[in-house]
């Protein structure tokens, strides 16, 4: 087990970076469920289809092809995913703005694959929402986007938190998948790099990689059991 | 107190829930400060009549006329017509993660743009007014039934409303807190606030009602003052109805 304290750096940049991957997806994720969670329920036919159609895509694909397609698909269409470079946010999260795009490839796949699955969790969370809500919101005058903010969401964020921590914390063990696609240096790809360039041996070093991803799920599922007894207690 | 001027004007009103056709060329003329009291079997139509003057029942052939002008379809139109007439549902629908104070000034702020400090010194007023003003901090669930649609009533007058109304506002309440209810409707009633009442209180009918409404199959079957109306039905079905309500 000495190849835990003796490359310690190696578990310690990785689990940094694949904190940072996790963190900036989770962000994206979310943003994508809650759009597609908004156009699955709006009032318009096109925006419920476009919304139908994301989550039954990414729902339905297995991650390892989304990840091929952001990896070498991206990169054949002539797109670096340079919009990502979000001036502020590079200098918080230095990969996020070097010339090497495959941690943004990876910020993409892994938002737009758990996305269609926070959009689900958010989209039963709203169903959750007695219908009266909405209706009393709609009889003071609130237009649809303000029902939304100020009524449906509020609550139907309560009534998702638990399922959308599930999903996050599936979003984090499939990162994994992020350092067999170009990304440079997080746990997995440290990993591959300690037992095939410098043959450490494997049991070890993939007890380190499991170490560092349990820091990581297990704190948010405690947090997650917690959050859930408050409010059966509450209920 | 009506002045004989239409504030809500519904023509040949139709409405089918699939084969079910639950209005049924409804014609029905509503005055400013008028109090229509709406009764009948339940099934009949009532509640769906009361829903569609703000089109939360979409109406699928009639017209429907409110302060002059028809009702406009989904969209910035229709959140400007809804704000103008309060809804007070049977089952309350207070905002449940908002605080009573709360509930009441989310519309004048958020669909009226009014400033803060003014809305709350009004809301606080109105809860005063419907005599829940200590209860102004508390969340819904934390109060009684009667106490919930007395915040509803002030929600919905917050907005200034021209018109209310109420959709079996007392159906869902302890028998002792109807009266509290009945009381701030009463008191609306006599200030001279149009109301549109569907409710199954007789008493309330015969002495706050200009007017009442007996529905039956999706159809306005008779309609009289109080006195007349429950003195001496005219129709077949008012009588049948009236006579198994009031046995008891």
């Amino acid at each position: 087990m000495s190849v835990l304290v003796d490359h310690f750096d190696v578990f310690a940049s990785g689990f940094w970076l694949t904190f940072q991957l996790c963190l900036l997806s989770a962000v994206g994720a979310l943003l994508m469920g809650t759009l597609g969670a908004v156009m699955r329920i709006s009032p318009v036919p096109p925006l419920r289809w476009v919304g139908t159609a994301y989550v039954t895509v990414f729902r339905n694909c297995p991650l390892t092809i989304v990840f091929f397609f952001a990896a070498f698909g991206l990169p054949s269409l002539g797109s670096n995913a340079d919009f990502l470079k979000i001036p502020g946010l590079d200098s918080l999260f230095t990969r996020l703005g070097i010339d090497l795009p495959y941690f943004r490839f990876g910020i993409i796949a892994l938002s737009l694959y758990t996305g269609a699955f926070v959009c689900e969790a958010i989209r039963s969370g709203i169903n959750a929402v007695s219908p009266g809500q909405a209706e009393a919101a709609r009889a003071i005058g609130l237009t649809f986007t303000q029902n939304l903010r100020f009524v449906v969401l509020p609550q139907a964020w309560k009534a998702a938190i638990v399922p959308l921590g599930s999903v996050i914390i599936a979003m984090i063990k499939n990162s994994a998948l992020a350092g067999f696609f170009g990304v440079v240096g997080d746990l997995s790809n440290g990993a591959q790099n300690l037992t095939s360039a410098l043959g450490e041996p494997i049991i070890p070093v993939f007890v380190g990689v499991s170490i560092g991803f349990l820091i990581m799920t297990a704190p948010l599922g405690l947090l997650l059991d917690r959050i859930e007894r408050r409010r059966t207690v509450a209920r | 107190m009506t002045t004989g001027e239409p504030l809500i004007v519904l023509e040949s009103v139709n409405k089918w829930f699939g084969p079910l056709h639950v209005l049924q060329d409804v014609d029905l003329s509503i005055d400013r400060g008028e109090v229509v009291v709406v009764i009948g079997p339940s099934g009949s139509g009532k509640s769906t009549l009361c829903r569609a003057i703000n089109r939360l029942e979409p109406i699928n052939s009639g017209s429907i006329v409110f302060d002059g002008q028809p009702l406009p379809a989904e969209g910035r139109g229709l959140a400007k017509l809804r704000s103008e007439v309060g809804m007070v549902f049977q089952s309350f629908n207070l905002f449940a993660h908002k605080t009573i104070l709360e509930n009441v000034t989310l519309g004048p702020i958020k669909v009226r743009k009014e400033k803060p400090a003014a809305v709350r010194e009004r809301a606080m007023q109105l809860l005063d007014r419907v005599g829940i003003s200590s209860q102004a901090s508390k969340y819904p669930a934390q109060l009684s039934g009667g106490q919930q649609q007395r915040a509803a009533i002030a929600r919905a007058l917050a907005m200034q409303p021209k018109a209310m109304l109420f959709d079996e506002p007392t159906s869902a309440l302890d028998p002792e807190m109807v009266g509290e209810v009945l009381d701030v409707m009463t008191s609306l009633a006599r200030e001279g606030m149009t109301m549109v009442v569907v409710t199954h209180e007789m008493g309330f009918a015969r002495h706050a009602a200009n007017r009442v409404v007996f529905m039956a199959d999706g159809q306005l079957v008779e309609q009289a003052p109080p006195d007349e109306f429950f003195g001496s039905p005219k129709s077949d079905r008012a009588k049948d109805f009236l006579s198994k309500i009031l046995t008891h």
